[in-house]
């Protein structure tokens, strides 16, 4: 139990550091120059802001008794009546929370006012991520996804990664494309960066995947504590493994290229699919969830070019696909020696799992779908979502931000600009208007 | 005089250089440039989205010379700048009228 405790410090502090700065730098490194730090902002906000709304009411509506779509918001109030050595299971699912609501941030890369989202935020946060952090989490009989339903989800394959994607998705319909899209050149600015944020993202998803061991009964148990976390570890490892082949043998293929971004994105789709059936399949259901995921994602992200959405970083791509292929999944390759006790297709189950996998994936793109678009159009007609023209052209980190990632003129005397610089610039506006 | 321009590629610059300052060059003016010719610039492909890049860099070399000499620097460049690789680059001469050294007021064949 003492080490149990220990464990759960550091998965939690693992998992707070998947948003700030693993996510962050992740997707900074894919932004352009001009909007890196926007990018990494709605990561760190996305922390500061969802994470005090879970201790003030999302812990009650996820915890606070028992609901169908969520708990009751006043029993816990602000941890009322929560003792402090409980305190490390509400910082665990607070950091669910936050890493959820930065990840739709991907997909509206220089174009969402920074003020549409930090109201955004709380709205979701309260709306959407914690009802279905309830059903999905909170496992009594009446909880929708997990009691009602049946569906097996270890980790958050539905409330998290299709929560995410499929809010990713409308309220990139809401936005619109970015200007310029898909015509003008948006390279990712910082590959190094992504492939950093990447590798920080896989450490923290140990902490994230088997840190969700819950134990039957809620009572600790060694025998369930080694056996399951040796499990959750081990398929979080080889999926993620799986999902790098996968990616990089498709766009070899595609493409006739291996790419960095392609292993880094492979790296995050396998623990995508993997975060819901960590606890539910073996080590070769694992691998084969990996290489599944990781090759159709491979594919998933270049639907936006036909389809005509500019979801910029591919939250769609990534999560909402990774995500389905990883929960429907756990209806063939679960196994009844795994944390659910079911068999899946497989293993002689039958289609009951994997039918009720597949409700399970509906009900949570129906709910985030549908709130998600009332939150966005709520905003979308008050505030506005979208950053005026002429900001999103020069760069949204100078116009909302007022900073530029990069000094790359800078001469030797501390920050100044360099004669050079200067006076290329001021060429430059001058022959600019005698242009006019 | 003439003035001699050459766009090169970039890693060239160094032996470029040094074979133009032991011929006796006394001055350049260099700047890094982009720009395309035949080759056209390449294709690189970010998840599935392939960019063609157009504009590749280059380094560009400015020399003013005696009339006697402008062929052997363009000479001394196409030699020293070449790969037989496409991309390797240009030389071209103009004719200067008059060059003028800022600090002295000499002018012309003297002021190079």
């Amino acid at each position: 139990m003492d080490g149990y405790y220990a464990f759960m410090l550091i998965a939690t502090a693992f998992v707070l550091m998947m948003t700030v700065p693993a996510l962050a730098l992740f997707y900074g490194g894919m932004s352009r120059s001009k909007s890196v730090l926007n990018m990494m902002m709605m990561s760190f906000i996305a922390a500061a802001i969802v994470g005090i709304l879970y201790v003030a009411v999302g812990w009650s509506m996820g915890f606070g008794g028992e609901g169908t779509l969520f708990a009751n918001p006043f029993e816990l109030l602000w941890l009322d009546g929560v003792t402090t050595d409980n305190y490390i299971y509400v910082m665990f699912q607070m950091t669910f929370a936050i890493i959820t609501a930065a990840l739709i941030s991907g997909a509206v890369a220089d174009r969402l006012k920074f003020s549409a989202w930090v109201v955004f935020l709380p709205l979701w946060a309260l709306i959407v991520y914690f009802p279905l952090a309830h059903m999905v989490f909170s496992c009594t009989e009446k909880s929708l996804i997990c009691g009602r339903i049946g569906a097996q989800d270890y980790a958050g394959g539905t409330a998290v990664h299709i929560n995410a994607g499929v809010a990713a998705l409308v309220l990139v319909l809401l936005l619109g494309k970015r200007i310029g899209w898909p015509k003008e050149q948006m390279r990712p600015h910082n590959l190094t960066l992504t492939m950093l944020g990447a590798g920080m993202l896989w450490l923290g998803w140990y902490g994230f995947n088997v840190g969700s061991i819950v134990f039957a009964d809620a009572t600790y148990s060694d025998a369930q504590f080694f056996s399951e976390t040796g499990r959750t570890f081990a398929n979080t490892t080889l999926a993620t493994f799986g999902a790098i082949l996968g990616w990089l043998l498709i766009e070899r293929l595609l493409h006739g290229k291996a790419t960095s971004l392609g292993a880094a994105s492979g790296i995050v789709a396998g623990l995508v699919a993997i975060t819901p059936a960590a606890g539910a399949v073996n080590i070769s259901g694992a691998v084969a969830i990996g290489l599944i995921a990781g090759a159709v994602c491979a594919w998933a992200v270049s639907l936006k070019y036909k389809l005509g959405y500019d979801d910029s970083l591919d939250v769609v791509g990534v999560h909402l696909v990774g995500g389905i292929i990883g929960t429907v999944l756990i209806g063939v390759f679960s196994t009844s020696a795994g944390a659910g006790g079911i068999d899946g297709l497989l293993y002689g189950g039958g289609f009951g799992s994997l039918g009720d996998q597949t409700l399970g994936v509906l009900v949570a793109v129906a709910y985030s779908g549908v709130l998600t678009a009332i939150i966005g159009l709520g905003i979308k007609y008050t505030i506005g979502l979208r950053l005026d023209e002429e900001d999103e052209v020069n760069g949204i980190d100078l116009a909302e931000h007022g900073e530029s990632a990069y000094d790359l003129h800078s001469g030797s005397s501390g920050g100044g600009k360099s004669v050079l610089a200067a006076s290329t610039v001021s060429t430059m506006s001058t022959s600019e208007g005698a242009n006019a | 005089m003439k003035l001699v321009t050459a766009v090169i590629k970039p890693h060239k610059w160094e032996d470029v250089r040094e074979a133009l300052e032991t011929f006796g060059v006394t001055g350049m003016t260099v700047s890094e440039v982009s720009g395309y010719g035949r080759q056209k610039g390449h294709t690189e492909v970010y998840r599935g989205a392939e960019y063609d890049i157009a504009l590749v860099p280059k380094i560009r070399i400015e020399i003013v010379v005696d009339d006697a000499d402008a062929e052997d620097v363009v000479g001394i460049v196409v030699k020293t700048a070449q790969t037989g690789r496409i991309g390797d680059g240009k030389v071209w001469v103009s004719p200067v009228d008059t060059v003028v050294r800022v600090r002295t007021g000499d002018k012309d064949e003297a002021a190079i």
